[in-house]
This record gives C-alpha cells, sequence and structure tokens, in this order.
C-alpha cells in the first residue's frame, strides 16, 4: 500500500538503549491475529509496557509522560527475529515515523522501508550522543533529513549522514512502493520466467 | 568469472537490475500461511489485482492451528478467522490450499521439502524468517514480509539488493550425542545473533557433507538467528535422493534435466566469499541456551559467561539473566525443568523423533515435566507410528500431539506458563515467546529428552548406552 511521503522529520525522540531488541518484543505472537492492518500500534511492545493485568509498567518509557515524538532509539541490532511486518506496523501505528538505532536486523529494516518508516543507522558513538541528549533534556529535537541523508541534533548541531539506496530514498520521498514500480514491468517478467533455467 | 553457490542461483533468477538500487528478483516457489499473508490479499483487493502465477504459491495452515483436537472447530475466534481467510483467499485466487485437516496440512518448512516444491537451484520466499530452512537443497530461501507476500502474489518478483556472500566451514566430525542443532547453536553462540546480517552464508565441509537432509534443515533453518537471511548447502547425492520421487519433483526428462543443471550448482573452487570462517567439528558439545537470545548459547557443561566475557552491553545481559533467572557463573546442569517441547520447523522431523526416543525408550517421563511432542506434518506422524516410535513414546509415559508450530511461538493454546522452565527444540528463546513470561532454553532433541526422562537439565551423553 502507498504510504506517506517522507522528507524532513523533526521530532523529540523516544530513548530505548536496550540492544537485541527482537520482534517478539515489538509485537508478541498471540497479537498477529488480526487479517487487517489496524490497531498494532496498541500492542507494541506489548509484554514490557503492560503488567499481565494490563495496567501499564510504570518504568517502562512508553508509560513515561516526559518523552514521547516520532522517532523511536533504539540499541544495537534492533528488530532482530521475525519477519512479521506487523512489528513494523506496530512502530508505525504507534506513531512512529522513524527508527534510529546503530544496527538494523535485515528484513525489519525492510519492512520499514516498504511501509515508509525510516530507519537511520548512526555509529555507536553517535547513537550514544544521541542518548545522552535526550536523558539530558527530553525536549531535545532531532532532524531526519532525507533528502540530504543527515541526522542532527538541532541544540548542538551535532551531525551524521546515513546511507539509504537511491531508488528507496525516491520512493520514501514519493510516496511510491515497489508494487507500483513491478506492476509496470510485468510483461518484462513474464518473459523472463519463459527462460529460466527449469 | 567464478562464482559461489548462491551467485549461481540469485543470478540466474535476476530479471533486472536497478541503478542505484535492489535486484528485481524471481520467485519460483511461494509459501504462504495464515498469519502474514491475509493483508497481502487485501491490497490486491484494494488494488484490483490478480495472483500472477497462482501454481507457483502454496498455502499451509501451521501458525495457529490446534495440536489436539484438530477434527473439532477452532475455539479461538480470532484463530479461526485467520484461517478461515488463508481458505478463502487461496480459493477465490486459485491457490493450493492445505488447511486444517488436510493431509498435507502441517509446518510450512516442514511440508514444502516432503512434497517436492523444495527444489535445488530454486528462489523460495514465505513471509516467515525461517524459509531459511529451505536452503538445505541448495536453494536461495529467505523470510520476507507482508508487502513482499503481495509483491509475489502480484508479479512473482521481490526487489532485493545482493547480499554479501559468507562461508563456514565446520571440518572432522561431531562427537558422541552432538547433532545438527548443537552445530548451528556452536555457530550462533560464536557469531552472535546479528554476526551474519547482510550476508548470505554457505555452509560447507565434512560436517555437512555427511549430513542427513534433516540435519541440513535444521541447521540453515537457523541461519537467521545469526542476522542472515539465508544459508545454503551445495546439492548432492544426500540431496537428489531425497528430492526424488516426490509429488512435486521433476518427472521423466525433466528429471534429467533438473539433474544436469543441479550438478553445476556448486560453488566454483576459486570464487571468493566477503568473509569465511572455519571451526572444528570435534570441538563442539551438546549446546544449550541460558539467555533470552539465540546467541546466547554454550556447551552444557559449562558455566553461564560473565557479562564481560560476552560482546554487547553490560545492562542487556544482565536484565536478559535477570529474565531467566539465572546468574553469571550458575551451571545449569542440576536445573529443574517444568517443560519439554519437541516439535517446530527446526526439530520437528522424523530424525529427531528418532532421536528423542533413543533416549527415552525403556525410561519414564520425570513426574515433574510436562511434554508435548508435536510432529512437523502428517507424514512425520505416520512415520512416528509406523517405525514404533510412539510406543516407545507411549511406554515412557510420552503422547503425541497433532502438527503444527505449536509452543515454539505459542499463538495456539501450546503456551509455557508464566515463570516456568521450558527446555525447547525451537528455534527462539526471546523473552515471552513460548507464552508471557515463560523461559526457554533452547537445545536438541536429546537434551530434550535427556531433561524429559531426568526432570533437570542433563548432559544427554550421560544417558547415551
Amino acid at each position: 500500500m502507498a504510504y506517506d511521503k517522507f522528507n524532513i522529520l523533526t521530532s523529540t525522540a523516544v530513548p530505548l538503549p536496550i540492544e537485541n531488541v527482537d520482534t517478539d518484543q515489538l509485537i508478541p505472537a498471540r497479537f498477529l491475529k488480526a487479517t487487517e492492518r489496524v490497531g498494532f500500534g496498541d500492542n507494541l511492545f506489548r509484554d514490557w509496557r503492560y503488567n499481565p493485568d494490563n495496567t501499564p509498567k510504570a518504568d517502562f518509557v512508553l508509560n513515561n509522560p516526559v518523552y514521547s515524538g516520532k522517532i523511536l532509539v533504539g540499541g544495537k541490532n534492533f528488530g532482530s527475529g521475525s519477519s512479521r511486518e506487523h512489528a513494523a506496523w506496530a512502530v508505525y501505528d504507534y506513531g512512529f515515523r522513524c527508527v534510529v538505532s546503530s544496527f538494523f536486523a535485515d528484513i525489519f529494516r525492510n519492512n520499514c522501508l516498504n511501509i515508509g518508516v525510516l530507519p537511520v543507522q548512526v555509529s555507536p558513538e553517535f547513537l550514544e550522543k544521541i542518548f545522552a541528549a535526550v536523558f539530558a533534556d527530553p525536549n531535545t529535537q532531532l532532524e531526519v533529513n532525507l533528502p540530504e541523508q543527515t541526522i542532527t541534533l538541532l541544540a548542538t548541531g551535532d551531525k551524521e549522514s546515513f546511507d539509504i539506496s537511491s531508488y528507496k530514498k525516491d520512493n520514501m520521498i514519493n510516496g511510491f512502493d515497489d508494487i507500483d514500480y513491478l506492476q509496470n514491468i510485468k510483461s518484462e517478467i513474464q518473459e523472463f520466467a519463459l527462460q529460466l533455467p527449469l | 568469472m567464478s562464482k559461489t553457490l548462491f551467485d549461481k542461483v540469485w543470478d540466474a533468477h535476476v530479471v533486472r537490475k536497478i541503478e542505484g538500487g535492489p535486484d528485481v528478483l524471481f520467485i519460483d516457489r511461494h509459501l504462504i500461511h495464515e498469519v502474514t499473508s491475509p493483508v497481502a490479499f487485501l491490497g490486491l483487493k484494494s488494488r484490483g489485482i490478480k495472483v500472477l502465477y497462482p501454481e507457483r504459491t502454496f498455502a499451509t495452515a501451521d501458525h495457529n492451528t490446534p495440536t489436539i483436537n484438530q477434527h473439532l472447530p477452532v475455539s479461538d475466534p480470532l484463530s479461526a478467522n485467520q484461517l478461515k481467510a488463508l481458505e478463502t483467499n487461496s480459493n477465490e485466487y486459485g491457490i493450493s490450499h492445505w488447511g486444517l485437516g488436510h493431509q498435507k496440512n502441517g509446518i510450512v518448512h516442514v511440508v514444502g521439502p516432503e512434497y517436492g516444491i523444495t527444489q535445488p537451484g530454486s528462489t523460495i520466499v514465505c513471509g516467515d524468517s525461517h524459509t531459511s530452512t529451505h536452503g538445505a537443497f541448495g536453494a536461495i530461501a529467505f523470510g520476507i514480509g507482508t508487502s513482499e507476500v503481495e509483491m509475489v502474489l502480484s508479479t512473482q518478483c521481490i526487489m532485493q539488493p545482493k547480499p554479501k556472500k559468507m562461508r563456514i566451514n565446520v571440518t572432522g566430525s561431531l562427537g558422541r550425542g552432538v547433532t545438527p542443532k548443537d552445530v548451528a547453536l556452536f555457530i550462533i553462540s560464536k557469531l552472535t545473533t546479528s554476526g551474519a546480517t547482510g550476508y548470505f552464508v554457505e555452509y560447507a565441509g565434512e560436517v555437512f557433507e555427511k549430513m542427513s537432509m534433516e540435519g541440513r534443515m535444521t541447521v540453515c533453518n537457523l541461519s537467521i538467528e545469526m542476522g542472515a537471511r539465508g544459508g545454503m548447502i551445495a546439492p548432492d547425492e544426500t540431496t537428489i535422493n531425497y528430492v526424488k520421487g516426490r509429488e512435486f519433483s521433476p518427472k521423466g526428462e525433466a528429471w534429467d534435466r533438473a539433474m544436469e543443471y543441479w550438478k553445476t550448482l556448486k560453488t566454483d573452487e576459486d570464487a571468493v566469499f566477503d568473509k569465511e570462517l572455519t571451526f572444528d567439528g570435534s570441538s563442539i558439545e551438546p549446546m544449550i541456551t541460558y539467555g533470552t537470545n539465540p546467541g546466547m548459547g554454550m556447551g552444557i557443561s559449562n558455566p553461564i559467561p560473565d557479562a564481560e566475557q560476552v560482546e554487547g552491553g553490560v545492562a542487556t545481559y544482565e536484565k536478559s539473566l535477570k529474565y531467566m533467572g539465572f546468574s553469571e557463573g550458575q551451571t545449569m546442569v542440576g536445573k529443574k525443568v517444568d517443560y519439554v517441547f519437541v516439535g517446530s520447523c527446526t526439530n520437528g522431523r522424523i530424525e529427531d523423533f528418532r532421536a528423542f526416543a533413543s533416549i527415552v525408550k525403556g525410561k519414564k517421563k520425570a513426574e515433574n515435566v510436562t511434554a508435548w511432542l508435536v510432529p512437523g506434518s502428517h507424514i512425520v506422524e505416520a512415520q512416528i507410528k509406523e517405525e514404533g516410535l510412539l510406543d516407545i513414546f507411549n511406554e515412557a509415559g510420552f503422547t503425541l500431539r497433532q502438527p503444527g508450530c505449536s509452543a515454539c511461538l505459542a499463538m495456539n493454546d501450546d503456551k509455557i506458563p508464566a515463570g516456568k522452565y521450558a527446555v525447547s527444540t525451537s528455534n527462539r528463546n526471546f523473552e515471552g515467546r513460548q507464552g508471557p513470561g515463560a523461559r526457554t532454553m533452547l537445545a536438541s532433541p536429546l537434551v530434550a529428552a535427556a531433561a524429559a526422562v531426568t526432570g533437570v537439565v542433563t548432559d544427554p551423553r550421560t544417558l547415551i548406552q
């Protein structure tokens, strides 16, 4: 499905300095039973966010009113585990448009790019800088500039550039998706299928 | 130019290369299940497009299905709705549907190979990260998200940048009581859960050459747990013997042509990998995990490492041990076990149940242990009965459940209760994976069997005659 266009995002950030955040934390399997893409944000980090009796866990960052914003900042190897796109849907549906980490699991990164959540990979040092700045001042503003491929701590001007393929960048800026592209080359695909080795 | 096995299969499937972007990759076989496909079909409907090659997609229900009383209606309305959606969508778009109760129903990564859908040199995807299993046949197989499921349904292609290449060699031979699962957990413990991210792995060396197809599937299945998109093993006699004669395998002249092609599917001698690692098979012990990711594994007789000895942050490590109720330096042998789970796309094949039977034969299930033995498919279930394994299980106090993913991800009722310890032959020990608060120790079917009869974590080598 086509998604929101992404250009420059300026926002406060929610810090989650935990490594290897896996997809079963992002959205536990028992919440994968929907047949439509609705309501996944309510169960983002379900078991870290809520007690078994559904009361919020006060010490989890999403329950701390001090932190908010459209940018989620996580520790190394963010999104490891399952291929469930529901994990990216939950991130999006909660209201995040960008996830920052020093390393992303492959499928999660791909899923994010396919639904309009921008994964921004920064150096471990810059990640530490972001965490320190946000913990020191939760109102810290981050600017994620997709056309320029930069992420900036606005108060200090500390900046780092990030990688994204020019194809995906173009897609995100224009709100296109891969199916739009593939639909346009369908006859080429059908010709290709006739000359497969087997 | 010299090519790796991976290059050969990948390059044969590239429809088009996009400058500054991914390759458009043609997918030979597409497997779908009830959890990650419904939204993809909704996408097709909203765009008003058809499935381009319905004969290349196969649907089976597995993640949500109950593993007892499968003849009764599914009691959870949400699960029932998802199973129904898979059936309706498959019928509407002309896709083979192996739903609950169908003779071919079972775990997607078990039935695909059993019916010959999985073939050497093919590209296979599924909305499930353990699709890497099929790489055991020399196929390029990997998990995809739901947006990509929609792409494959509508155009039989996905868009992927070509990954880097890694070869992992395991030389020599394995010791007594050491299984393919231990080889995989050993490799993951060395690489960590992100050590192969961005790579596609080829497994090579004597240990894999001597391994059965079931064992190779276990190893390739776990490739994703070190971050790799997939892993593969070059097809050989063992592969050909497995594939031959299965329902969807090539027949007659097509078989001869396939054999000619499959013979070319090996890495050229001077081909270069971006990374190459070699391990000595004889140094691998029966493994067990102590933490909350599959990289946190060790030889079963070892003490749990100190935070300083492992890569990564101390806070994350301590959080993990706290969840498990373990401490640094603690030895796990002798630790009480509440549940034993044998099954999943990792270890739900006949060889796994043979291994389990080899230990429990003539013994009794420990009273404190609840054991769930879940075959991966009806074929596995039938083999268990034919080979007399069920009698061995029953005499030892075990029963057999019906095929499905079951407690591996606990989407159905097979949930490990909060705080309880499970020795599990599945693939993930993440927090809450097997049920909220469940504490999972990943291990081989032999370690699971040793725990099931002793009631505590036990080195299976002490029970092998």
